[in-house]
């Protein structure tokens, strides 16, 4: 194989986030892509659990999506959100949220539209003190029915392990929880180019 | 219980046999730490034991959020200002370039830095480690690259600090990292140290990393030429960001 020619530099190696990124990262408005009271706001949240099924409540997860009408954002101003009041702030498509002392997480967002006619979803990044790199993976919905059928990740997925990938539709919301190991492992992905 | 922690030996002893195995294997190596890595303990229960699913980014994951000078303001590179005295402790510039594996700039993209006061001491409440809190250093930065992928970061020299993986567990002195690429697959948190530390081979952290060659991509150098004279010492510090597609041609290349 020659390929490596074609890359002369090589991978920054990860490193754990460590346990201290409280203070650094999470942002006012990181959670609230959107304002709570527009109307196409939904609310996405769950729990990250470890090996041994306790939550994990040092985790941060970020999201990033698509809008509603399927578009990739490129609008600036994801950090700022909030500061000249939410509703006059566009939707920038990336989230942060730190999970609590009980390893729970919530956005405030809207349902990514289909992007190119394919299954909608966002990508959910993970990171935590105890996991050396984030962890990334997809949270489809429930009621995509037709488009999930099609989906090549989905159908790529042990049987057993799909719903993995699918966020449970509830009165609140959807809820989508991430099991780091264990019973009922989440599936995280790798991607190829 | 807990007040029982293992001895040092004990990890580095684990550390070892694991770097040895990786050793005699290179072609296992992405560049990127073991998941899986006991010796930093945190780590047992909080990596998935099923291979990750390997699959095509979608345009989702071709793209990454955009940033700029509304998210950032110019003067958050400067950790040095952000309070009415100077922090204490050896003033330091860190300057590089965001590269990704072709070695062309990541050009207007976030990078946020946090990190150690002098004493080794974080300002989070989770931080008991009894060293002073510096009331003029808080330890957060942000930034956006340039068009040539530049960004420079004036800050304190962090302390190493204790922590209770096992008895007597030091960090290296380092500064977190967290980059955003021109697409979501190259997202990257990471560290970076200072040359010639002496603790490098006693961290478990450090030592996830089982590529030496790799591990050293991990350490800024000193750069006389970055001093400002009478006033900071220069580091600095290249990031490569190739997303998952390059470390995999990587260890393909390897099996030949």
């Amino acid at each position: 194989m020659t390929d490596e020619s074609t890359t002369t530099h090589r991978q920054t190696p990860s490193q754990t986030i460590g346990p201290f990124f409280g203070y650094a990262l999470p942002y006012d408005g990181g959670p609230e892509l959107v304002p709570g009271n527009q109307p196409t706001a939904i609310r996405l949240y769950g729990t990250v659990f470890d090996g041994a099924g306790n939550p994990v409540p040092d985790a941060l997860l970020e999201i990033w999506q698509a809008d509603d009408e399927g578009i990739l954002p490129r609008e600036l101003g994801s950090l700022a959100r909030g500061q000249q009041g939410s509703a006059a702030d566009a939707f920038t498509g990336f989230g942060r949220c730190p999970s609590t002392r009980a390893g729970r997480y919530g956005f405030t967002t809207v349902k990514p539209g289909p992007v190119s006619g394919k299954a909608p979803y966002i990508l959910v990044t993970v990171f935590a003190r105890g996991m050396t790199q984030h962890l990334f993976t997809r949270c489809y919905f429930p009621d995509e029915v037709d488009l999930n059928a099609e989906d090549t990740v989905l159908n790529a997925v042990p049987a057993d392990r799909r719903h993995t990938l699918i966020a449970v539709r509830e009165r609140a919301g959807y809820r989508f929880d991430i099991h780091l190991q264990g019973e009922g492992e989440t599936v995280f992905l790798d991607f190829d180019d | 219980m807990a007040d029982e922690l293992e001895p040092q030996t004990k990890i580095s002893t684990e550390i070892a046999a694991i770097a040895g195995a990786a050793a005699a294997t290179p072609a296992n190596s992405t560049g990127h730490p073991r998941r899986d890595y006991a010796p930093y303990r945190s780590s047992v229960l909080r990596h998935p034991t099923h291979e990750l699913v390997r699959v095509d980014p979608e345009e989702v994951e071709r793209v990454s959020p955009a940033f700029g000078h509304t998210d950032v303001d110019l003067l958050e590179s400067d950790l040095t200002i952000q309070h009415t005295g100077e922090p204490l402790g050896e003033r330091i510039t860190v300057s590089g370039r965001v590269l990704d594996g072709d070695g062309r700039p990541v050009r207007h993209q976030l990078i946020e830095i946090w990190q150690a006061n002098s004493a080794g001491r974080y300002v989070h409440k989770r931080d008991q480690h009894p060293a002073p809190l510096d009331p003029n250093f808080t330890g957060v930065g942000r930034a956006i690259t340039g068009e040539d992928g530049s960004y420079r970061f004036v800050t304190i020299k962090p302390g190493p600090y204790p922590w209770r993986n096992h008895h007597n567990a030091w960090r290296p002195a380092h500064i977190h990292f967290s980059l955003f690429g021109t697409a979501f697959t190259q997202r990257l948190i990471t560290q970076m140290y200072f040359p010639g530390d002496p603790l490098f081979a006693l961290d478990p952290i450090y030592q996830s990393v089982t590529d030496p060659e790799a591990r050293k991509r991990l350490v800024s150098a000193y750069d006389h030429e970055a001093n400002v004279p009478e006033f900071s010492m220069g580091y600095s510090w290249d990031i490569v960001l190739t997303g998952s597609r390059s470390t995999w041609m990587e260890s393909e290349h390897d099996h030949d």
